[in-house]
C-alpha cells in the first residue's frame, strides 16, 4: 500500500478490516513506528517496521527531525564563523568534528600548524573519543537492560567535560580548534589534571568491564546479533569501529595518518566476528589506546613549549602585539569581520573520529565563505544500513543494533 | 604520494577512456572527470579493477553552479581500503539530465542520491526509492540549490487555537541580515554609495 508516508506503510485508520466483515482470518504483518520520542532511539529516530511476529522483516528510517541545514548556512558564513557549527554535528565529541574542517581549511591555505598545538589536537582528540565511546557503551548497555553503567560512566564524562571547560571555557559546544592551530594554550595545571585523571581512569574502565564483559544478560543480548561481515561493511561503506569489529584493522590514525599521529605508539583493536559483542569489546579496548596516547601526548606536551597558532593571515595575531601595532589591531579587525580568504579549489579532509571517518568535502571560491561544504558523516551510512542488519532480527535486538551503530542525530541529520 | 596518484590516474584514463574526460591531481587528491552516461560502467571498473579496488564509496554529494550550462556537479568519493588510496569522481550534468543510479554497484550511495535528490532536485535513474531524505514531509523546493534563500518559504509555530502545528509563509520582522565584509577594493560589486555622484557629473 502507498501512502504518504512510503511504500508498504499501513494506515491504521481502520479502513483495511474486510476479514471483520467477511470472518475470515488474514494474518499481515503488523506495522509498528519505533521513535522518534524512544529512549532507545539515540535522539530522534523514527523508525517504521514491519513486524512478523516478533521478527523485524523491514526497516525504513526516517530520519531528517534533527535537520538544521548546516550546509546551507554555512555557505553565507565566513571559514571561522562556520567552525562552531561543527561542535553541534555530534555533539558527543564536539573536537574531533571541528579537526576536520581545520584540515580542510589548512591543507587549501597550505598551512603548517605548530608542533604545541598539534600535541594539543591529538589530546583532545583523544579526550573526545573516550568521552563519545563511554556514552556509547553505557548507554548501549542501558538499551539492553543495565542501569547502573550510565550512571558510572557520565560520572566520568562530566571530569572530561570539566577538562574541555578549562582548556576552551565551554563544556560541549568547544569552538577550540581554529585553522592554524588551537585557541588558546593549555595551562600546566590542566596538563598535571589530566594525567592525574589518565592514572585514576584505567580502574573504571575495569569497573565497567567487570560489569558487562562477562554479564550473562549482556552477552544474550549481544552476541551474535547484528553480525557484519568484512564485504557487507565494505559495501555499506562503514567506517570506524564498524569495519573494526569485523576484522579489518582500518584506522586512519594509522593509515593515512593526520596531525601528528604517526608518531605516537598504540594499537588498533580488531574484533573477530563482527556482531555487537566484539564492537562493544573494540571500543573498550580503544579507550585503553586512547589513554595510552593521552599519556604520551603529555609527555610531549611537556617539552614542547612554543606558540599554539601559526601566526599568518588566517589567524589572529597576539593581544600584546595589537595594543602596539597598528598593522595587527588592522588584521584583527579584518579578520573577525571580512575573515580570511581561501585560495579556490577543492578538498577532502578525513579525520577518524570516534564514530568513524568523518570528512569535509569542502569547494572554496577564493572568497571568505565557502562555496559548498559537504559533510561527510559517518552515522549517516551506518544507519543507511540499518535494514540490511536489523532484517531478521527480534524487535529486541533493534535496540541493541541501534546502541552499537553508535547513531548521534547531530550528524546523521546536519 | 601524488606521483602515485598521476600514475593511477593515467591508468585509469586509458582503461576506461571513452567514459573520463579529464584527470587531474591537486592538493594531493585525484580528481577524474567523467561523462554521467558512462558513470555506472565506470565506477564497476573502479570497485573490480585489481589496481584501483575502490572498495568503499566514501561521499557522494553535489555543487550548485546556476551560471553554467552543465549546472550542478555530481561529486563522488571512493576510498580503497586495501590499496589505500583515495579517487574523487566528478561528472558535469544539465539541469534537466538524469542521472543513472549507482546503488547496485555500491549500495551505500542509496541514501547519498536520496539526499542529493532532496537538496538538489536531480534525478537519479534507476534508484530503487528515490523520496526526500532531509526535509520535512511535504516539503517543496531543494534547499541547496544556490537560488533557493536561505531563510526558505515556510515557517512552523504551534497554534493555540488549532492545537495543531500550522505552516505559514515566513515573514521576518526585520530584514535578513546579510553583511558585505569585503574589502570595498576587493569584493565590491555595486556601485558603492557616494560613487554614483561622480558618474552622473563624468
Amino acid at each position: 500500500m502507498e501512502t504518504e508516508y512510503g511504500k508498504g506503510v499501513e494506515l491504521m485508520d481502520g479502513t483495511k478490516f474486510d476479514d471483520a466483515q467477511t470472518g475470515e482470518q488474514k494474518i499481515r504483518n503488523f506495522n509498528i513506528n519505533f521513535g522518534p520520542q524512544h529512549p532507545a532511539a539515540h535522539g530522534v529516530l523514527r523508525l517504521v517496521l514491519e513486524l512478523d511476529g516478533e521478527i523485524v522483516e523491514r526497516c525504513d528510517p526516517h530520519i531528517g527531525l534533527l535537520h538544521r541545514g548546516t550546509e546551507k548556512l554555512m555557505e553565507s558564513r565566513t571559514y571561522l564563523q562556520n567552525l562552531p557549527y561543527f561542535d553541534r554535528l555530534d555533539y558527543v565529541a564536539p573536537m574531533n568534528q571541528e579537526h576536520a574542517w581545520c584540515l580542510a581549511i589548512e591543507k587549501l591555505t597550505g598551512t603548517v600548524v605548530p608542533r604545541r598545538a598539534s600535541l594539543i589536537r591529538v589530546l583532545f582528540c583523544e579526550i573526545g573519543r573516550i568521552l563519545n565511546h563511554i556514552l556509547n557503551v553505557t548507554t548501549q548497555a542501558m538499551d539492553v537492560g543495565a542501569l547502573t553503567p550510565p550512571l558510572w560512566g557520565f560520572e566520568e564524562r562530566e571530569k572530561l567535560m570539566v577538562f574541555y571547560e578549562r582548556a576552551c571555557g565551554a563544556r560541549l559546544h568547544a569552538n577550540y580548534f581554529r585553522p592554524g592551530g588551537v585557541h588558546q594554550d593549555l595551562p600546566d595545571e590542566l596538563i598535571d589534571d589530566i594525567e592525574e585523571w589518565a592514572i585514576d581512569f584505567p580502574k573504571m574502565l575495569k569497573d565497567i568491564d567487570e560489569l558487562l564483559t562477562e554479564n550473562r544478560i549482556f552477552k544474550q543480548r549481544n552476541v551474535d546479533i547484528g553480525i557484519i561481515t568484512e564485504q557487507d561493511a565494505l559495501d555499506w561503506g562503514f567506517s570506524g569501529v564498524m569495519v573494526r569489529g569485523s576484522g579489518m584493522a582500518w584506522d586512519l590514525r594509522r593509515s593515512q595518518p593526520y596531525e601528528c599521529y604517526d608518531e605516537f605508539d598504540f594499537q588498533i583493536p580488531v574484533g573477530k566476528n563482527g556482531d555487537c559483542y566484539d564492537r562493544y569489546l573494540c571500543r573498550m579496548q580503544e579507550m585503553s589506546e586512547s589513554l595510552k596516547i593521552i599519556r604520551q601526548a603529555i609527555v610531549k606536551l611537556r617539552e614542547a613549549t612554543g606558540d599554539v597558532m601559526s601566526r599568518g593571515k588566517i589567524t589572529p595575531p597576539k593581544r600584546g602585539d595589537m595594543k602596539t601595532s597598528m598593522e595587527s589591531l588592522i588584521h584583527h579587525f579584518k579578520l573577525y569581520t571580512e575573515g580570511f580568504h581561501v585560495p579556490a579549489g577543492e578538498i577532502y579532509a578525513a579525520v577518524e573520529a570516534p564514530k568513524g571517518e568523518f570528512g569535509v568535502y569542502l569547494v572554496a571560491d577564493g572568497t571568505n565563505k565557502p562555496y559548498r561544504s559537504k559533510i561527510r558523516a559517518p552515522g549517516f551510512l551506518h544507519l543507511q544500513a540499518m535494514d540490511f542488519v536489523a532484517t531478521g532480527h527480534q524487535l529486541a535486538d533493534v535496540a541493541a543494533i541501534i546502541g552499537t551503530m553508535d547513531v548521534v542525530f547531530g550528524e546523521i541529520d546536519r | 604520494m601524488s606521483d602515485a596518484l598521476q600514475e593511477l590516474g593515467a591508468y585509469i584514463e586509458a582503461k576506461q577512456s571513452d567514459a573520463v574526460l579529464s584527470t587531474s591531481v591537486a592538493n594531493g587528491e585525484l580528481t577524474v572527470e567523467v561523462t554521467p552516461t558512462a558513470l555506472v560502467s565506470f565506477v564497476e571498473f573502479l570497485k573490480v579493477d585489481a589496481t584501483c579496488r575502490f572498495s568503499t564509496m566514501v561521499d557522494l554529494t553535489a555543487v550548485d553552479y546556476p551560471t553554467r550550462e552543465k549546472r550542478y556537479d555530481v561529486v563522488y568519493h571512493f576510498l580503497s581500503m586495501y590499496q589505500n588510496h583515495r579517487i574523487r569522481v566528478r561528472a558535469g550534468v544539465r539541469d534537466d539530465e538524469m542521472v543513472p543510479s549507482i546503488v547496485d554497484v555500491y549500495p551505500a550511495s542509496n541514501w547519498f542520491e536520496r539526499e542529493v535528490f532532496d537538496m538538489f532536485g536531480i534525478m537519479f535513474k534507476g534508484h530503487p526509492d528515490l523520496r526526500r531524505i532531509l526535509t520535512d514531509y511535504g516539503f517543496r523546493g531543494h534547499p541547496l540549490r544556490k537560488d533557493f534563500p536561505t531563510t526558505g518559504y515556510t515557517e512552523v509555530r504551534y497554534d493555540e487555537a488549532q492545537k495543531r502545528v500550522v505552516y505559514e509563509p515566513v515573514s521576518l520582522v526585520q530584514e535578513y541580515r546579510q553583511f558585505d565584509f569585503m574589502s570595498p577594493w576587493e569584493g565590491a560589486e555595486y556601485i558603492l554609495p557616494g560613487d554614483e555622484k561622480s558618474e552622473a557629473k563624468g
